[in-house]
């Protein structure tokens, strides 16, 4: 079991930052993201984006909001539990929770911060009849280990940047790829995309375009693909359907544990703490609304201070706290490093 | 000065809306302001295809750029009709627009 003061569910900026106010606090926090990588968001769909609403930042990318949050709340050794998804809350008797994710990991806190943007990033299925039966027989939205597909015949579908990068890595392992994309023109960085071609000269991949899936055979597994090109149709046999079109989000398992909703979002208290209806769980950033919510990376980074000063009267209702300046307190990591301010020397000049 | 278009939603329910075309908005977010069902997940960036819908006036529109082309591609339901809300910009000449959300 993970111990830790707050458990904070998602990654992105607003969780990232929740880590700094926390640890102002001496309040450690633990993480959990469906996503392979911490940032949200901003790391998974636009980190080469910019953004021009950051106060003091007239422009940065996402991705280097990112990168530099991490830096931030270095000092402060937040944990994470990745690619793991929270499924179940559980209520303590003394009123602390327990977290646990879809894999069985165990967390446990006196206060839980859901930081959960848009919720989950699914993955996105092509609409295709009987699909859902072929879900683990041979149909897989996620490649989470291509050691899989050893010697295995396989199909991607999709044009995007995860198809090209599988396709490159199952080239080397797998007995047979087929890439099938609806266009001819793949969006994918130019060297994705020019590695991919170059397999296709030597005749590593197969490639299939304009085409698309429209029907899967088998029997308790998937055996074969029919692939419609132009008017053409095709059969292959394969042993792996993979179609990647891109994640989702989706408020998912969130949205059973009791907590008021309000149009895909978890109602809070702004007048006071973004406290939900459920005592000791809070909800910042994107995935809370109230009366005038904006979502905003800079309004997320506002509810996550305050909803820190809470937490802590929560965990530690007995002692008294003040707002102190990091300015005037400096900041002292958990891991022993100090930052502050260079004291200034008093000398006379003569 | 404000232009008459024309949603319908996924159960086929038609709302006459009043867009305003100074205040640099597409599509989606005009959807959004009338609290329409319309996600705009990736805020406009053309990345989610939550805004996809048919456009079934003849409204001459401005080209798809290559990023809605290529959501387009790899979006579900498209049609010929097929566009992305975030990427339609209000302007005078969208007088009577007429459009239906493409499904979830």
């Amino acid at each position: 079991m993970i111990k830790t003061d707050i458990i904070i569910i998602g990654a992105g900026p607003t969780a990232l930052f929740t880590v700094f106010q926390a640890g102002l606090l001496k309040l450690k926090c633990h993480l959990i993201d469906s996503l392979a990588q911490p940032g949200g968001q901003c790391a998974e769909i636009y980190p080469k984006k910019p953004i021009y609403d950051i106060p003091s930042h007239p422009e940065i990318m996402a991705g280097d909001l990112v990168d530099r949050l991490l830096k931030q709340i270095e000092p402060f050794q937040p944990g994470f539990t990745l690619g793991e998804t929270a499924v179940d809350i559980q209520r303590q008797t003394d009123d602390s929770f327990i977290v646990i994710t879809n894999k069985g990991t165990q967390h446990h806190a006196k206060v839980v911060a859901i930081a959960g943007g848009l919720g989950t990033f699914e993955p996105r299925k092509p609409n295709l009849e009987g699909l859902q039966h072929w879900e683990d027989r041979g149909v897989d939205y996620i490649i989470r280990d291509p050691e899989k597909y050893r010697g295995k015949k396989v199909l991607i579908a999709g044009g995007g940047d995860s198809a090209l990068d599988w396709t490159i890595v199952l080239a080397e392992v797998a007995q047979q790829v087929i890439l099938i994309h609806r266009r001819n023109e793949f969006r994918g960085a130019l060297d994705t995309v020019d590695k991919v071609q170059s397999l296709k000269d030597q005749n590593k991949i197969k490639l299939i375009t304009p085409a698309e899936v429209s029907v899967l055979k088998g029997n308790t597994h998937l055996q074969t693909v029919v692939v419609k090109q132009q008017e053409m149709t095709t059969e292959h046999s394969v042993d792996y359907f993979i179609p990647l079109f891109g994640l989702t989000p989706k408020l998912g398992p969130i949205s059973n544990w009791g907590l008021e909703i309000e149009k895909n979002a978890i109602k809070v208290d702004n007048s006071l703490d973004y406290q939900t209806n459920i005592p000791g769980i809070y909800a910042i950033g994107d995935i809370n609304t109230y009366p005038g919510k904006l979502k905003l990376i800079l309004c997320g980074f506002h509810e996550a201070t305050l909803m820190c000063q809470s937490a802590f009267k929560r965990i530690y209702p007995e002692k008294r706290n003040v707002l102190k300046y990091t300015t005037v307190s400096g900041i002292t990591g958990f891991d022993g490093s100090r930052k502050e301010v260079q004291k200034s020397t008093i000398k006379s000049i003569k | 000065m404000d232009i008459k278009i024309t949603i319908i939603d996924r159960e086929g329910v038609s709302h006459q809306l009043e867009a305003p075309t100074d205040m640099s908005m597409n599509l989606m977010e005009v959807c959004k302001a009338y609290e329409l069902p319309v996600e705009g997940t990736c805020g406009g960036m053309a990345m989610c295809a939550s805004c996809q819908c048919y456009v079934l006036s003849g409204h001459e529109l401005a080209e798809k750029t290559p990023d809605e082309e290529a959501m387009l591609s790899e979006a579900f339901y498209v049609k010929e009709n097929s566009r992305l809300g975030c990427q339609i910009a209000m302007d005078e000449k969208l007088e009577g627009l007429k459009v239906e959300l493409a499904p979830e």
